[in-house]
């Protein structure tokens, strides 16, 4: 899918800043202060949101601030709607 | 019924932890135009995974005559989303127009009449059309005045005695009761000034108000202590409680308490007030069974 | 001509005798202001010494410049009560060959009372100080400049180490009574121009907390003091100063006026909300290690009734004249608590350090009532899990954990949580609590820990408790 750079989510406490760019298969940044113990689980829950967007190329910049799982699925999902121009919601 | 911004992650996962009866999530006022989109994904998947304990879910949508309505709905009844609130209603079509959009969702669910409706009360014309739109559809479960943009298009302002909001909230109370439905009054934004916004809870509570928006878990503790009934009411109320169990179990129709006849009225009040203990943290729930 | 102590700084340490490989000590009453150390070590390093023993109360992170100094083999061994920040992280990684061995504060007061740490020469900094060694953490002139109040943790390592220097930017004529630090103890004063950051060594009045969560916090710590059978007449009592202690004193406060109950003292780090108290009559006593504001500090310096102790004499488990034995109720924080009561308050859950141990473990376990107060979630990181990282207070001495989803009681002491609940607050399992945590968050990896030890917990006996490890990026 054709994309173009978007961002979505802020730096607050709670929340992830998701900064996504076209890219050649699925790449993730992340920077998160619970990255020893999460960084993976974060990892796996932005590339799995993608996938299920049908985004399979894309570069990914994660600035985490101890944000759920279900937050970083809306952030990932939002930024890929503004990437893409497709939302998931029906017109 | 606490509100919180429907884009703030961090603020969303702790409200219920403060116990408020119920928490809106924003979608409207407090979300920018430009955020609508990530604060309907944000609320959508807050609601299929955070775990508030039970705590009643309600989302206000933006109106269905923006670009947002019916996508918020779509995102929010997707979501299992108790009741949602629709902004600055001002007659019953509308809130038949949002049953639709609810319908429409729901059936594509399999799940129809899950979702109930609260409208909110924004102008004259809505004040007006109060009762008309509490009887709009039967998933109305309230009706709740939204005083900032009421006192603005009545051309006055807010006030600390709330004059400009009186027959406001006695036509809403009043068409509440009728459609028998609940009616909660509007927020009181200044966080320091804890008197007045005391005595507004009293004043709205003596107006036969069901409940107080709130934007701030610091707000709660005065709502339940003004609503609170006090430990000789709970007691009376659960002797009338008793008593209609034993009525029932004797297979008697006639409920007497210490001997006196006990009126329709009075047991309605009774289950009010139990409900309130409950709901103001004094009574347990085991306790008033 | 009068006798005078005062000298420079490196004629201070030259008399000193002080040599490669020894113990050098200092206090942190100056807090994230402080000057002292890094002035001193940077002296040191420049008069050539290497292999020194750092053995400071505590350390932060106006501490980083040690770094370098350690790099350079200036210093190569620490004690101390905690570390924070650019240092804590590098020595978390590996930075020193020696493990830092942490101390609580009465662990750290009974380990110089008893030789176990012995310290060769002793840098203190102090507020104000005459020109034979009389020094104070009180303001004795209108130069004052770095006002700390008690001076506490200063007073074991004024005792008993082998020669004392006292730094002061505010040299007044002698005597400088009251004092804390005798002349008798002190072979040196060297005058420097500012001990430290007045801005940083505290704040200014009370600050209230408006975070809805440590209000939440707050009530019910003070809910949990108020029915825990231990809030009668003559009680005394302990506060941390995180947001929901401080805050807990300010709801204890109206329940001692409704009730007429008035405590016979605070002890510990006193801060402005125990002086606002003591004030109203309603506690009868300060008993002061630490004075964490300028209130605190003001008062300490003009009231008979708020009185300075040191490490040893607050809360030394060896002396059973220390305080602690006498303390009814305390109210701690804690980054992690789990499931057996055990607290960390040293190591984050990243693996490095970021805290100290303070009076943490000491007053817990002689307190007749140890509450910890802490959320049970700090954004993504668990505050109540399966084990803690790092072993600081033994769960024995812990009795209730105070969370946002309810309330912890130890079960070695079934009847506080009966009287918990017949007062009506929540009591939970801790189990409950961990779970629920981990139902938010999810499951954590295991944390990257190498093999090298780089800190050595140890209790307040003298024990080794538990090693922190190196963390690997």
């Amino acid at each position: 899918m054709e994309i173009k750079n978007a961002v979505a989510g802020t730096l607050e406490s709670g929340d992830i800043l998701i900064q996504i760019a076209p890219g050649d298969g699925l790449q993730v940044e992340l920077q998160s202060s619970v990255a020893a113990q999460f960084g993976r689980q974060i990892k796996a829950v932005i590339t799995e949101t993608l996938s299920g967007l049908g985004i399979d190329n894309a570069y990914v910049k994660a600035t985490d601030k101890g944000a759920l799982d279900c937050t970083i699925r809306a952030r990932v999902t939002a930024a890929a709607v503004r990437a893409t121009g497709k939302d998931v919601w029906k017109d | 019924m606490m509100f919180v911004p429907g884009n703030n992650p961090g603020m969303m996962a702790d409200a219920h932890i403060y116990g408020p009866d119920s928490i809106m999530l924003d979608l409207e006022d407090s979300v920018t135009m430009a955020e609508k989109d990530a604060a309907r994904l944000l609320v959508h998947n807050a609601l299929k995974s955070i775990d508030f304990g039970g705590t009643e879910m309600v989302v206000r949508i933006n109106p269905l005559n923006t670009p947002y309505g019916r996508k918020d709905v779509e995102a929010v009844v997707k979501a299992g989303v108790d009741v949602i609130r629709m902004p600055k209603t001002e007659t019953a079509d509308e809130v038949r127009e949002l049953e639709a959009e609810i319908v429409k969702v729901e059936t594509e669910l399999g799940c129809v009449g899950r979702t109930l409706i609260m409208a909110a009360i924004e102008s004259a014309l809505g004040v007006v059309n109060a009762y008309e739109i509490a009887t709009a559809s039967k998933r109305m479960m309230g009706i709740a005045l939204g005083a900032e943009d009421y006192s603005a298009n009545l051309k006055t302002q807010r006030t600390p005695g709330g004059a400009e909001l009186l027959l406001a909230r006695e036509t809403i109370v009043v068409a509440a009761r009728a459609a028998g439905i609940a009616c909660f009054d509007t927020v009181y934004s200044n966080l320091d000034d804890m008197d007045t916004f005391r005595k507004e809870v009293e004043l709205i509570k003596t107006l036969g108000f069901d409940g107080k928006s709130i934007i701030n878990p610091r707000q709660i503790e005065v709502v339940n202590e003004v609503f609170a009934p006090s430990q000789k009411d709970i007691d009376k109320a659960l002797r009338i409680i008793a008593a209609i169990k034993e009525a029932q179990a004797k297979g008697s129709g006639v409920i007497a308490v210490n001997g006196k006849m006990v009126d329709r009225p009075v047991v309605i009040r009774a289950e009010r007030t139990v409900a309130l203990a409950i709901a103001s943290g004094i009574l347990a729930k085991e306790e008033a069974l | 001509m009068r006798y005078t102590k005062v000298v420079t700084l490196e004629e201070a340490i030259r008399k000193s005798g002080l040599r490669d490989g020894m113990t050098v000590s200092f206090h942190h009453h100056f807090r994230g202001g402080d000057k002292v150390v890094n002035l001193v070590v940077a002296k040191l390093a420049e008069m050539g010494f290497k292999d020194l023993h750092l053995a400071a109360s505590s350390l932060s992170d106006v501490h980083a410049p040690l770094i370098e100094h350690i790099r350079n083999g200036v210093i190569t061994k620490i004690s101390t009560s905690g570390l924070r920040g650019e240092l804590a992280n590098e020595i978390s990684h590996g930075l020193l060959k020696e493990p830092v061995v942490f101390r609580s504060h009465g662990g750290r007061g009974s380990a110089i009372a008893s030789g176990e740490l012995h310290i060769d020469v002793a840098f203190l900094g102090a507020s104000s100080c005459d020109e034979l060694g009389n020094a104070s953490g009180c303001p004795r002139s209108e130069n004052a400049k770095s006002i700390c109040g008690s001076l506490g943790y200063a007073l074991p390592d004024a005792r008993y180490a082998d020669h004392v220097v006292i730094l002061t930017d505010d040299l007044v004529p002698y005597p400088n009574v009251p004092k804390s630090i005798s002349a008798c103890d002190v072979e040196s004063v060297v005058v420097v121009d500012s001990v430290g950051d007045s801005s940083k060594i505290s704040s200014g009045a009370i600050r209230d907390s408006k975070n809805p969560r440590d209000i939440l916090l707050a009530k019910q710590a003070a809910k949990v003091i108020i029915n825990s059978g231990y809030f009668k007449d003559g009680f005394s009592i302990q506060t941390g100063t995180g947001g929901a202690s401080l805050a807990a004193v300010k709801y204890i406060r109206e329940s001692m006026l409704e009730q007429g109950i008035k405590a016979s003292f605070a002890l510990g780090g006193i801060t402005a909300h125990m002086v606002k108290l003591h004030q109203e009559g309603l506690i009868g006593r300060l008993v002061d290690v630490q004075s964490f504001d300028k209130v605190a500090a003001e008062s300490i310096a003009t009231d008979q009734m708020h009185q300075e102790v040191s490490a040893v004499e607050y809360a030394s488990a060896d002396h059973v004249g220390s305080a602690v034995h006498a303390l009814d109720i305390v109210i701690l924080s804690a980054l992690e608590v789990d499931v057996n009561f055990n607290v960390n308050v040293l190591v984050g859950s990243d693996g490095i350090i970021r805290g100290a141990i303070g009076g943490h473990p000491d007053t817990a376990e002689d307190s007749a009532l140890s509450i910890i107060v802490c959320p049970l979630l700090r954004g993504r990181i668990p505050c109540v899990v399966p084990k803690v990282t790092t072993l600081i207070t033994p769960g024995k001495g812990v009795d209730v954990v105070v969370t946002e989803y309810g309330i912890a009681v130890n079960p070695t002491r079934p009847e506080i949580a009966a009287r918990l609940e017949a007062a009506g607050l929540k009591v939970v399992d801790i189990h409950d609590l961990a779970a629920k945590a981990r139902s938010i968050i999810g499951e954590p990896d295991e944390l990257p820990f190498g093999d090298r030890v780089v800190g050595i917990v140890m209790d307040r006996h003298g024990k080794v408790l538990d090693e922190i490890h190196n963390i690997v990026d």
